[in-house]
C-alpha cells in the first residue's frame, strides 16, 4: 500500500490553484470537470511529478467549514510539505505576501512554520534532516 | 487585591505554566498549536492541547497572558505587568543605593 493522493478542503478552487502552484510552487496534475461547477483538481511537487497527488477539493460541505474553522482558530495545520531550507522558503513566501501564523521555529532536529493558503486551511512547512 | 494575588500566585505554582511563560518570553504572540508544540518537542512534555488549553486559561485569569483575535487566528501574549504586585509587597533591594547589596 502506499500514498497516492491526499486532500485539502478550499474555499475556492480557482484561488486554490492560483496559491498552490504560482505562490507554492506545486505544478497542475489532473483539472477535469466535475458536476456543474467543482473539478478535480490535483497538483503535485515538480521535483516528483509522478510522486503524491494533492487534491484541492471543495470545501462545499457545512461540515467541512466548521472543522477549518475551529483548527485555524487554535493555529493547528492541516498538511505538511517538506521544503530544503524552511528560513529561505518563509523569506521568499513572505515576500509574496504570504501570512504566516507561527514563524521559523528550531525544535531540535526539525524546523517549521506555519502559513495560511487563503483557501481556508493552514499549512506547516518542515525541513527535516536527511 | 488579595484575589488577585491568590490568582497570581497559583498561575506561577505549576512547572509547566512557567514554561509556557517562558517560551511567550522568548517569542510572544503563539497560537495555541505553537505552545503545544514548543512544550512536546522542546521540553518532551506529554500533555494533551486540552491540559495547555486548561493551563493558559489559568494563566489569562492571572492576567500573565493575553489572548488577542486576529482574522480567523487566535494568538495569547505575554503581559508581565501582574508580576509587579510580587515586587510591590516585597519590594527589592535598591542596588543602586547607599545600602545596596552588590558584591
Amino acid at each position: 500500500m502506499k500514498i497516492h493522493m491526499t486532500s485539502v478542503f478550499v474555499d475556492d478552487q480557482a484561488q486554490a490553484e492560483q496559491f498552490y502552484t504560482e505562490v507554492l510552487g506545486f505544478v497542475k496534475k489532473h483539472d477535469v470537470p466535475v458536476g456543474e461547477s467543482d473539478r478535480w483538481l490535483t497538483v503535485v511537487s515538480p521535483d516528483e511529478p509522478d510522486g503524491t497527488e494533492l487534491l484541492l477539493e471543495p470545501a462545499a460541505h457545512p461540515a467541512a467549514r466548521t472543522y477549518r474553522d475551529a483548527l485555524v482558530k487554535d493555529g493547528i495545520p492541516l498538511a505538511q510539505f517538506a521544503v530544503q531550507d524552511v528560513q529561505a522558503e518563509y523569506q521568499r513566501l513572505r515576500g509574496l505576501g504570504v501570512r504566516f501564523t507561527q514563524d521559523p521555529l528550531e525544535m531540535g532536529p526539525v524546523t517549521t512554520a506555519v502559513l495560511d493558503d487563503t483557501c481556508g486551511n493552514l499549512i506547516q512547512i518542515a525541513t527535516v534532516p536527511q | 487585591m488579595v484575589a488577585v494575588a491568590d490568582q497570581l500566585f497559583k498561575a506561577l505554582a505549576d512547572p509547566t505554566r512557567r514554561t509556557i511563560l517562558d517560551e511567550l518570553t522568548e517569542k510572544s504572540g503563539q497560537t495555541l498549536f505553537e505552545i503545544c508544540s514548543r512544550l512536546s518537542m522542546r521540553h518532551r512534555l506529554g500533555i494533551s492541547r486540552q491540559a495547555v488549553s486548561q493551563h493558559l486559561a489559568v494563566l489569562e485569569s492571572a492576567g500573565l497572558v493575553e489572548t488577542r483575535r486576529e482574522g480567523r487566528y487566535k494568538f495569547h501574549d505575554l503581559n508581565t505587568a501582574p508580576l509587579r504586585h510580587i515586587a510591590e509587597r516585597w519590594p527589592l533591594p535598591d542596588a543602586s543605593g547607599p545600602e545596596g547589596n552588590t558584591p
